[in-house]
Parts: structure tokens; sequence; C-alpha cells
């Protein structure tokens, strides 16, 4: 399969995000510069980590207007797979493709630590080859990770089921203390109502290999890898 | 018209100096000229007051492919085609007026060194340094200082991933800030900064030129200053999403072949940027300043010559290449502007359109008078040396106190929340971050072995994967996982210095500087390759400021000839001192070291329970005096500073390569090095980080404040298996250097004999939260928020 990683001004995990698929994965991937506007030949859209346009005016809000974003709805809409990684959610939070904003951190310093996800849902093209509830060790790298949506958005994202990671312990128990940042409910990933599109603020492509500390990531992308075929 | 007295004390030149200006251009300089003149003489472009120093330490060694000072870092051979490109600089002088972008504008500047030889910046390191945090002030600059540092590094994706921090007095009102950055690029891609052959065009570009930053060369960076208000404007101001962005833009010009050379624009702006270029290629240059994109109306030539707006390269292209180039950054939306050309007569003029405001020659500007001052010790210099023993009292004091209150101290307890503020994973070649002796970094694609499918479909089956002691994977996913057996190259980074040493015996604490960044780079299992330098001093105009950092140099120059590695790129910051103190005399020494295979690496943290712990070096058994000196047990518990460190290099020598030899048999599972607060706190901390106990029957002599917490240098600490235990004796009987076995690993007690037993918890609390509660951002605690 084909990965496309979108690459904006600013964005810096994209050469993370293809050495992850492509060098450790072995699939093909290519960059798609943000100007342009067309997308063929890709079985799953990446949009990286990164500080699109510095993050000036909000993050991701800039990046949202991106000639190539129209292109993404286009293909989100046809049932392509969308990953949005960091700066990737606040992009589609910003485009709408996604609900809900990414606020500054609740303590409001930028983290970069490791996080333990408990997956909420395995039948997702993103967590298929996941155990239910199995909890993943990925990092997170943010200044404004801080999950919002109004009390109703968040009932409707539980009830769905549309929480995909939460932020928890290594045993899988959901604690303030296990919350990085103060996303509402612990939340750190979410898919929209079709399941093809996913947001979260968590970095997969940093722990794709032993060496890196974790390999948990590539369990996202060898999904991705499964459900294409 | 003759110059004011003024008009020099504003561009830091004295009166023979402009004698001698006046004397080689046979007439007086106009104001554009005489700004140029003040900027490219200044100390920090010119290294007038240090440069005959700074030839006293070795640059050159296989490994080395760059001249010292010739190029904007210095470049080193890791074989596999590969080069690393690394230097350290300060920004200490606007870090003290203002902290955030002071920090930020450094952190930039450094990365544009780096750029300017071609290379992608991969990781970013930094030395701090700030006065007692209970002081508000120092707090405003420490919040500040790491504000700006994670603001910009994070920005523009560059690892953070080694650092250090100290606080003490001297430091309160003048921080230090050296930023180093490390850059890769291939062998025959390294770039140089030379304008090569007349007719040459110079490209600007990246940011608009603005008011910020004129004088910061000259003014800020070359004298004291007291009132530090009506300095602000010549701070720079960072804006790091662009720099980014020229990152990018840069290399892939670069990529084009089209560029000839290229060229930072740091400390005095176009000006030192352009002729420094023109000097190595022995040509000259017509800059034509109207030509020059402006953010601000109205400014003068001489304001846009020494301008130190960031975020700005100069590119030199054939005519014929600029189309090549001028689409790379049209594509990046980054300005691009021919401003001027080279010429074969070697002159600098400058023009504003048809008319000339400057025109000297190169040579003049690049050839600036140079210092050799004389140094004396302080009339107490003496008086600090003596230390006895039999000074420091032991009445009163537990050795369970003693751990747990050196362990919360300032200089000391965990940096964790500072360096989780600092991305430290971007790039996704980190495998030992900080809090590490030396970060560690994979070279990508310097692999053997291809990369393989390690797909373990089966539940519960055995999983495939590389073994090592350090990365210990996730969570163990309970289906398959994909893994990669790898055999990368690595580079390992560390920086380190200790003001205190050198304040004591500049001599010694200069070879120790040296010898415990090398050090650091042993403990993970890298031998060192290079160093680069930041001097950080006082006024060397006095002569006990003079004499330390002749002293300091020399004893660096002895240290670095015994370890055998030299030194390849440095800044030098002086005139650091505020209300007439000069700063302890900090050398800030930054060192990369070659790991063969990444996988024969250690960490600092015991691994597991049930291993040998083990001292590599002198045991304290007759404690003496030097022991102490200058250590953190007698400034934190005796609040004394005093006593004469020393260290004797070719027994460091022979200490480190058994270190890296051990690690390279894979006998020992950790390693770290004993430095502030001795062995005691060296063992807590490798406790701590592998959430392991310590149990220690060791019958410690009676002076065991010396034996615990005692400074003394060429120590080591390591981990290993009783299986291995045999070997590592075996290699220590050919090193000479003794090896002691302190205890065991495992359960939940930090135990030394009958000395201390306390629960690691207890232990892990105070190094934790040492730094937390007043290095908080002013956000809402989350475990009370939620």
């Amino acid at each position: 399969m084909r990965f496309g990683i979108v690459v904006f001004p600013g964005t810096w995990s994209d050469t993370d995000c293809h050495h992850a698929v492509n060098g450790v994965l072995g699939q093909e991937a290519g960059y798609i510069w943000h100007k342009e506007t067309l997308l063929s030949g890709y079985d799953c859209i990446v949009l990286p980590g990164g500080f699109s346009y510095g993050d000036y005016l909000r993050p991701g809000a800039m990046a949202g207007l991106s000639p190539i974003m129209d292109a993404v709805k286009d293909f989100a809409d046809s049932g392509g797979l969308v990953i949005g990684i960091c700066n990737g959610f606040q992009i589609l939070c910003e485009s709408g493709l996604l609900p809900g904003a990414l606020l500054r951190n609740k303590h409001l310093e930028y983290r970069c630590q490791w996080t333990n996800l408990r997956t909420e849902r395995v039948d997702t093209p993103f967590t298929l080859a996941c155990e239910p509830g199995q909890v993943l060790k990925v990092p997170v790298s943010h200044g404004e990770g801080n999950y919002y949506a109004d009390a109703a958005t968040l009932d409707h994202l539980e009830s769905e089921g549309l929480v995909l990671f939460r932020y928890c312990e290594p045993s899988g128990e959901v604690t303030p203390r296990a919350n990085p940042n103060g996303a509402a409910r612990n939340i750190a990933g979410i898919v929209n109502a079709q399941g093809n599109v996913l947001g979260m603020m968590p970095h997969p492509e940093r722990c794709c290999e032993e060496i890196l500390g974790s390999v948990d990531g590539s369990l996202l992308f060898q999904s991705i890898v499964e459900s294409v075929k | 018209m003759p110059v004011t007295q003024e008009q020099l004390d504003e561009i830091a030149l004295t009166r023979a100096e402009y004698d001698l200006i006046v004397d080689r251009l046979d007439r007086e300089p106009n104001p554009v000229e005489l700004g140029m003149f003040g900027a490219l003489w200044s100390e920090h472009c010119a290294y007038k007051h240090s440069a005959p120093l700074l030839r006293l330490l070795p640059s050159r060694s296989p490994h080395v492919l760059s001249r010292q000072g010739a190029e904007n870092a210095g470049a080193v051979d890791l074989g596999d085609g590969l080069v690393a490109v690394f230097k350290v600089e300060s920004h200490n002088h606007p870090s003290a007026v203002e902290p955030l972008q002071g920090a930020a504008t450094g952190v930039g500047g450094i990365v544009r060194d780096i750029l300017a030889m071609g290379a992608r910046p991969v990781a970013l390191l930094n030395s701090l340094r700030f006065g007692p945090l209970d002081d508000p002030a120092n707090r405003h600059l420490f919040q500040g200082v790491v504000g700006g540092i994670s603001w910009y590094g994070n920005c523009i994706g560059v690892p953070d991933v080694a650092g250090e921090i100290y606080f003490d007095p001297c430091y309160s009102q003048n921080p230090l800030v050296n930023a180093m950055c490390v850059g890769l690029v291939e062998r025959e891609k390294l770039a140089t900064a030379s304008a090569g052959a007349q007719g040459n065009v110079l490209l600007l570009v990246g940011s608009g030129t603005g008011r910020d930053g004129i004088h910061g060369a000259s003014g800020l960076a070359s004298r004291t200053f007291e009132e530090d208000q009506e300095l602000r404007p010549t701070v720079q101001v960072g804006n790091p999403f662009l720099e980014k962005v020229l990152i990018e833009a840069c290399l892939e010009a670069l990529g084009t072949g089209w560029v000839r050379g290229i060229q930072d624009l740091g400390a005095a702006g176009l000006t030192s940027a352009s002729i420094e270029s023109a000097a190595r290629a022995g040509r000259g240059v017509i800059l034509d300043v109207s030509r020059i994109p402006r953010r601000e109306r109205d400014m003068t030539s001489y304001e846009v010559m020494l301008s130190e707006s960031q975020e700005r390269m100069l590119l030199i292209v054939p005519p014929e290449g600029v189309p090549h180039v001028r689409e790379v950054f049209e594509k990046w939306d980054v300005a691009c502007t021919e401003i001027g050309f080279v010429t074969a007569e070697p002159e600098a003029t400058v023009v504003d359109g048809a008319q000339t405001v400057a025109s000297v020659p190169v040579t003049h500007l690049a050839n600036p008078p140079r210092y050799r001052l004389k140094g004396s010790p302080s009339p107490d210099y003496q008086e600090r040396q003596r230390l006895s023993l039999s000074d420091v009292t032991l009445e009163g004091l537990h050795p369970e106190t003693v751990l747990l209150s050196l362990l919360a101290s300032g200089n000391i307890a965990s940096r964790e929340p500072v360096f989780r503020r600092y991305d430290h994973q971007v790039q996704t070649n980190t495998v030992e971050g900080p809090g590490s002796d030396a970060a560690v970094l994979r070279l990508k694609g310097t692999d053997a072995t291809r990369a393989m499918e390690l797909w373990n479909g089966e539940e519960g089956e055995e999983r495939g994967g590389p073994r090592n002691w350090a990365g210990n994977g996730g969570n163990g996913p309970k289906t398959g996982r994909w893994g990669r057996d790898t055999m990368e190259k690595a580079i390992a980074l560390s920086i380190d210095g200790n003001g205190r040493y050198c304040y004591l015996d500049p001599y010694h604490g200069g070879q120790i500087a040296v010898a415990e960044v090398c050090r650091n780079l042993s403990c993970s299992g890298a031998t060192p390759v290079a160093l680069t330098d930041c001097l950080n001093f006082g006024d060397p105009g006095r002569p006990d400021v003079y004499y330390q950092l002749e002293w300091c140099v020399r004893g660096m120059a002895y240290a670095c000839r015994a370890l055998g590695v030299p030194v390849v790129s440095g800044n030098v910051s002086l005139y650091n001192e505020s209300m007439g103190q000069a700063i302890f005399p900090t050398p800030i020494v930054g060192g990369l070291g070659i790991i063969e295979d990444v996988n024969k690496r250690v960490g600092s943290a015991f691994p597991s329970e049930g291993m040998v712990v083990a001292l590599i070096g002198d045991y304290i058994n007759r404690p003496r005096a030097s022991d102490l000196a200058g250590s953190e047990y007698l400034q934190v518990i005796h609040g004394k500073l005093a006593g004469r460190p020393v260290i004797v290099a070719e027994y460091e020598r022979r200490l480190q390569a058994l270190c890296r030899r051990a690690i390279e048999e894979r006998l020992v599972a950790s390693a770290h090095d004993c430095s502030d607060g001795g062995l005691a706190i060296a063992l807590a901390e490798s406790c701590i980080r592998g959430g392991v106990g310590f149990s220690s029957s060791v019958n410690w002599p009676a002076r065991w404040d010396a034996a615990l917490f005692g400074e003394r240098q060429s120590r080591i600490v390591v981990s290993l298996p009783q299986s291995a235990w045999p070997d590592l004796e075996r290699l220590v009987a050919e090193s000479g250097i003794p090896a002691r076995r302190l205890g065991t690993t495992g359960g939940d007690r930090f135990r030394l004999g009958r000395l201390l037993d306390l629960s690691l918890a207890e232990v892990a609390s105070a190094w934790h939260h040492g730094l937390e509660d007043t290095v908080r951002g002013g956000g809402q605690d989350l475990e009370e928020g939620l």
C-alpha cells in the first residue's frame, strides 16, 4: 500500500512518519506538498506533527485552509483513510473533519513524555491489530493537546464509540494522573462517525522500533496496512 | 571631523584602535565604516583578547575535517560517508536583558551556524547557569530562558537531547545561556562559507531586516553593563517558524548544486557575513543596501549593515545558478534577494543605489588587533584553596539527612521538570535522551543489516527483536509486533562545565571540564572524538580574570592532549559580570563521541535486580581534603567554597578506556559518572532511574562524608551480572585502574552499610521534587486540578 504524507511549512514529523511506514514497515510512502490540489494513488493520508505556519493564529488554523485540504476532505468523504498526528489532529479539528478543539495544556507547559494509551476499540482500520483494551506506550510532544468539546459533543463521542484512545496508567486504568495535558475525559484520539479519519495527539511514528523505547506505534500502522489489503 | 569618545563607546572601540583604523585607511572612516570596524573588531567577532590563548588548544586529529575558526562550526568524519558538524555558542548578555528572546535567538543562531556548513541540524544541547531561584529576579530569568529554548527548539523540530543547569549566586543578573547544535551532512556535501569566484551573486534569504540587535556584538556581548533596561532594543526577536522553513529551503537550495558558499547572519549581521565570506576567498564585495528588504521605515545604511535581525542567511551563487536557487525559495515562500556580488578587488564597498556609503579594504576589516594581556591571581587566591578535613566537622550530621538534602538541592535534583518541556525525540534518532550521562543518537542508514520483518502472529509466542540492556520496549502487545534488527552506528553527545572547580583552581578546573565531558561520553560506551567549547569569563582587562582565562585554557589544552581529543569549534563570552563582580570562570565543554554499534551502549540506570555494583577508579578509603574541594556537599551542608580540586589526566585516560572496553565487551549493564554529590549521589541516581534498590555491605571509613559525598575525579559506578565479574576483574588488572565491589541491586531500600538505610521511594521523592516546585510553569497541577 501507499501512504501519502502531507508537508506544510513548519511540519516536522513528515520524515519520522516516512521512516516508520517505509523504513521500518517497508510500505511505499510519498510526500505531498501542501500547495498541491490533487491526491491520487494513495491508500492512506498522514497529516504529520509539527508547527504548521508556526501555529500562528491557532495551531492548525492556517494549515486547515491550505490548498491540499480540500483534496484531503474529498479523500476522506470517499472513505479514504486519514490519520492526523499531533498538529495533524489540530488541523483535522480546524478543518471540520473532526469535532472539538485542542486547547493549551492545562499546566501551560509544553510536554514531551511517554504516555500510556488505552485502546477503546479494535474494530477500526487503525486498531485492528490491537487487543481490546490493549495499553500502548506512545509519547506525546505538544503544548496544545488539551482536547476540548462541549458536553453534548463529548457524550455523543462516547455513545457512538468514537473515542479511540484514552490516556491511562500502565495498568489500563484511566486516572487524572495519567492525563498529560488536561484533555476532557482523558481523550487522546478520536475517529469520525465513519471510522476512517483518526486524530490523535500522541506520536505513533516515534515508537515503531525497540531501540526507541517502544514498538507499540507500529500496531497502528500495521492495522492500516492490514485493513487496506 | 574627529570622532568623539561617545561615538567610540557606542561601538566599544578604544581610541588607540580608532587611530589604527585611521592609520590603515590613511583617512578618517565615515560613520558607516566606523560601525563596520566596531562590529568586526568587537570581542565577540574578533576574539581580540582570547585568540592567542585559543591557539593553545589542539584542533587537529585524523577525524577532523575543518580548521578551527576557519568555518562556522567544526566538522568531524564519522565514517560511512557521514560528517558531524557542531559548535556551542553563548547568548548570555541578550538573555540577561530579555530571557525568553535571548535564549530563543541563541538557539536560532547556533542552528544557522550548523546550517551554514550544509548540515541538517539533528540535536540541540544547552548549558545554563542562574542565580538561586529563591530570588524572584532569578526565577524570571530561569523561566524565560527555559521557555525560550522550549519555544524555539520545539518549533523547529530539532530535538533537545542533553543539557545541564547549575545555580550559584555569582550568576545572579548574569545568567549563562550556552547553546550547542549538532548537524549531519554527507561528506561530499559539506558546504563552505567562502565567497568563491568574482562575479558570484550574493543572495540574502529569509527575514526582512529591522533595527533589532544593532550593536549586539559590540555592545551587549563585548562589555559589561549595569543598567540593562536601555539595552533592550539591542536584543533580537526570534521567529522559529521562519527558521524551520529557512532550514528546509537552504538545504533544498544546497541540493541544487548551485550554491558556492553559505553563511549565516549572526553577530554584526550583514557586515560580518559578507566580509568574512569575502576574506576567506581573498576577494571583495559590493553590496547595495537599497535592495535589502526591510521591516522598518527610514533605516539608514548604518542600521541596515549592522542589524542583527534573525533568520537570515547569505548564499553565494554564480549568476547562471540564481534562477534555480530562487525557484527553491519561491516554493517555500521565503524572500530571496540579490543584494550584491563578489569582486576581484579585495575591497568591501557598500552602496545605497548610486551613492557609495562605505569602501574599505577587506583585509583591514578582517584583521583586528590582538592583545596578549597579563594575568595574575587575585590576592585571596591561595586563601581560597586552603582546606583541611579538620575544618569540616561531622558533628550533628547524619548521612541520611545529608543524602536527602543533596538529592533535593538545586544543582543535583532531577532536571525532568525542565527537559520534559523540550522535544527530545523528534527525528526519531534519540535512543538515550536527557538525564543520561550522554545522549545517544543512532545514525539512520548506517545499519549493516536490512530492515526485516519480525512478525509473530501467535499469541504468547516468544517475541523476536533485538535484546539490549537499555531499550526494553513497551508494555508488550498481546499479538505480534514489528521489529528490526539493527547494527546502526551512533553518536553520543554531552555538555559539561563546573565553575566552582575553575574558580578554586583554573588549571585543574579546566582539565576537569574536558575530562568530565569525555567521561560522560565514555559512560555511554562512546569513544570521544572531538570537543567544542564556550569560555564564559569576566572582564579580561582585570588581571585576576585574565589569569583564570589563561590557566583554564592551559588546563583544557593539557587534558585534550592527554585524552587525545581536539577542540574543533568554540566561542568566547567575556565581560560576564554585574555590579563589579565577575562570574566564576566557567568553561563549558561540549563533546561528541562515536559508538560503532548502537546496541553496545549503556545508560546510567541500574537495569534490574541482582546486579553487582562496582566502582571503577579510586574508592575513597583514606580521604583527602581535595576530595571535598568545591563539592556540592561542602557548599550545601557547610556553606563553604574552598579547597583545591585535582585530577590526573593520564589516570583519567586509562579509566575511560577501561569503561569503554567493559561496555564494548558487554560486561557492564550500566555506567554512571561520579560527579556532583559524589559516590552516594551517583548510586542513588542509578537506583532511581532504574527503579531498583541497592544494598551495600561496605565498611565505610570514619570520614564517611568524603567517601560518600566527596567529588574525587576519575570514578565511575557500573553494574554487571555476577557472571561478568571475573571478566571485569581481568580488564581491571590489565588497566591498572582499581575496581571495588560495593554491593548488589534489589529490593526497595537504599542501604549503605551501617550508615544509611532509606526507602527508595523517599530517596526518589527528594530527587524528583527538588526542582519541581520552583520551576512549575504557573498552570494548574493536574493531579489536584482534575
